[in-house]
C-alpha cells in the first residue's frame, strides 16, 4: 500500500503541489487526472525519489518512504514512462533485461526479456533492433516490458497513451489491463486520456489546483461534479 | 542595487559553483562500485581511440609548422641547429598536451554532453534511477576514468608524431640531416619533460570529461537545452585547460 499525507512542492515559489493526500491499496489501479500542468507527474516523481517534496510523508507499506527504504521499494516497481525512456546505445533486449542484467548471465537475461517482449506482442526479432529503429508504440511496448521485466508489485504509468494514435492507444490500455490483473499489481496511472482512465483504472482522482479534488471509483466518476466539470473541458478541447 | 551587495553576490555564486563541480567531481572518481565495465570500455574507444586521428594530425601539423617558425626565427641570431630540441621540449612540454587537450575537448566534451543532455530531456537518466542505477555510477564515473588515461596515451602519441612532423620539415625542407635530427631531439629532452606532459594530459582529460558530463546533467529542456548545455561543456573544457595549464606549468616549472 501506497499513503501520501500533506504532500507539498514548489519550484520556484510557485506551488504546484499544495498538499495531496491519496490512498493507494493493494492490487488496486489508481489514475491520477488532472490538466497539464497541475503537478500530476511532479506527483509521480515524489512518490518515485525523482523529486524531494518540501513537506509531507510518503508511506510504502506502513514504512516511510525515505533514502534507507528507496532501494528496497525501487527493487520492487517497475515504470512506463512517458515517451518510454529506453537506452538509446542498448538493443531492446538489453533494455528490457537491464535490471536482471545486474544480477544473472546474459543468455538467462536474454531469454526472460524476450519472454517479457512476447507477453506485450513483441516478437523475438525485436530483441535486437536498437531504439531508434522501433515506432512510437513499439517502443510504448518495449518500454512496458522492462517496466514489468522483473515482476514487479507496483507499477507506474506516466501518460501510457500519449503520442499513439487511438487503435493503439487502445492495444496498450488493453494491455497495461491485461497485465496488471494477471500479475496483481499495484498501478498509478497518471493520464488525462479518459479512455484510459476507463481501460485501467478501478479508482480515479483528480488533481486540481494542487491537491485531490476528487476520489472515488471509476463507475462513478461520470455523476461526479467536479469530475463532470473536467471531462467537460477536455472533451471542449478534443473538439476543437 | 548596491554594488557591495552585487559583488558579494557573484562571489557567493561562484564560490558555491566551484564546490558544487567539485563535489561532482569526486563523486563522479570514487563512486566504483559496483564499477560500469561495459561503459568504461566504450568510452576508451570512444574518447582514445575515435579521438587518435584528430590528435595526430593537428600534433603533426603543429610539429611541422614549430620547426618551420624555430628555424625562421633562430636564424635572425645564428641559432637555427636548436631546432630539434625546441621542437621537441615544446612539442612534449606543452603544445602536444595542451592543443591535444582543446582537439579532445572539441570532440568529446561536446560529444558527452550532448549524449547525456539527450538522455536527461528524453527522461532516460529517471530511467536509470527507477532501475536501481545511481547515474553518476552509469554515466559519469566510466567516462571520468577512461578521459584520465586515455589523454595522456593521446598526449604521447601525439608528442611523437609531433616530433616526427618537425622532423620532416626539417631533413625535407630545411637541410638537416635525420639521424642529426632524432639524436639532438632526444638529447635535450629530460624525462620530467614527458612526465608533466602527460600529467597534464590527466588533468586535461578529467577537465574535458567532467565538463561534458556536468553541462549534460544539468541541461535545459528540448533541443535548445541541450545545445546549450553542449556549448557550454566545450568552452568551459577549452577555457579550463588553458587556466590549467597556466598552474600546471608554474607548479611544474617554476
Amino acid at each position: 500500500m501506497i499513503q501520501v499525507t500533506g504532500l507539498r512542492k514548489s519550484f520556484g515559489g510557485k506551488p504546484v503541489l499544495a498538499g495531496v493526500d491519496l490512498t493507494v491499496g493493494q492490487g488496486e489501479s489508481l489514475c491520477v487526472i488532472g490538466q497539464s500542468g497541475t503537478g500530476k507527474s511532479v506527483l509521480l516523481k515524489c512518490i518515485l525519489g525523482l523529486a524531494v517534496p518540501d513537506v509531507g510523508q510518503i508511506l510504502w507499506q506502513g514504512r516511510p518512504l525515505d533514502r534507507a527504504a528507496r532501494p528496497d521499494f525501487l527493487a520492487r516497481f517497475g515504470m512506463l514512462f512517458q515517451g518510454a525512456a529506453l537506452f538509446d546505445s542498448l538493443t531492446v533486449w538489453q533494455n528490457v533485461a537491464f535490471r536482471l542484467r545486474q544480477r544473472m548471465p546474459d543468455r538467462k537475461a536474454r531469454a526472460i526479456a524476450v519472454e517479457k517482449l512476447a507477453r506485450v506482442g513483441l516478437g523475438p526479432e525485436t530483441a535486437d533492433l536498437m531504439p531508434a529503429e522501433l515506432s512510437g508504440g513499439m517502443a510504448k511496448r518495449a518500454g512496458l516490458a522492462r517496466a514489468i521485466a522483473d515482476d514487479p508489485s507496483v507499477i507506474f504509468f506516466d501518460e501510457p497513451t500519449t503520442g499513439l494514435d487511438p487503435i493503439r492507444a487502445r492495444r496498450i490500455n488493453d494491455l497495461i489491463r491485461g497485465i496488471v490483473t494477471e500479475t496483481g499489481a499495484t498501478a498509478i496511472t497518471i493520464t488525462h486520456d479518459m479512455d484510459s482512465v476507463r481501460a485501467i483504472g478501478d479508482r480515479v482522482a483528480l488533481l486540481q489546483d494542487g491537491r485531490i479534488a476528487w476520489d472515488g471509483a471509476v463507475a462513478a466518476m461520470d455523476s461526479a461534479p467536479p469530475l463532470a466539470e473536467f471531462l467537460g473541458r477536455t472533451c471542449d478541447i478534443n473538439a476543437t | 542595487m548596491n554594488p557591495v551587495r552585487l559583488i558579494g553576490r557573484a562571489t557567493l555564486s561562484m564560490t558555491r559553483g566551484i564546490g558544487a563541480v567539485a563535489l561532482f567531481t569526486l563523486r563522479g572518481l570514487f563512486r566504483l562500485r559496483p564499477f560500469h565495465m561495459r561503459g568504461f570500455a566504450a568510452q576508451l574507444v570512444q574518447i582514445g581511440w575515435l579521438s587518435l586521428p584528430v590528435v595526430g594530425l593537428t600534433a603533426l601539423f603543429t610539429g611541422a609548422a614549430l620547426a618551420l617558425q624555430i628555424h625562421s626565427g633562430g636564424a635572425r641570431f645564428q641559432a637555427s641547429d636548436v631546432v630539434p630540441a625546441i621542437v621537441a621540449i615544446g612539442m612534449v612540454r606543452e603544445l602536444g598536451p595542451v592543443l591535444g587537450g582543446l582537439m579532445v575537448a572539441a570532440r568529446v566534451a561536446s560529444s558527452i554532453a550532448a549524449e547525456i543532455g539527450t538522455m536527461k530531456v528524453t527522461e532516460q537518466i529517471d530511467a536509470l534511477v527507477t532501475l536501481s542505477t545511481d547515474p553518476m555510477q552509469w554515466l559519469v564515473t566510466p567516462r571520468l576514468w577512461a578521459a584520465m588515461l586515455t589523454v595522456p596515451a593521446l598526449v604521447a602519441v601525439g608528442d611523437i608524431i609531433g616530433i616526427m612532423g618537425g622532423w620532416l620539415v626539417g631533413t625535407q625542407s630545411l637541410g638537416f640531416n635525420s639521424a642529426a635530427y632524432l639524436s639532438n631531439s632526444a638529447a635535450y629532452l629530460e624525462r620530467w619533460d614527458v612526465v608533466s606532459g602527460l600529467l597534464k594530459g590527466a588533468v586535461f582529460g578529467l577537465i574535458v570529461a567532467v565538463s561534458g558530463c556536468w553541462f549534460g546533467i544539468h541541461s535545459g529542456r528540448g533541443a535548445a537545452g541541450v545545445g546549450r548545455a553542449t556549448k557550454s561543456a566545450v568552452v568551459a573544457a577549452a577555457v579550463g585547460i588553458l587556466a590549467a595549464n597556466f598552474i600546471l606549468t608554474g607548479l611544474f616549472f617554476e
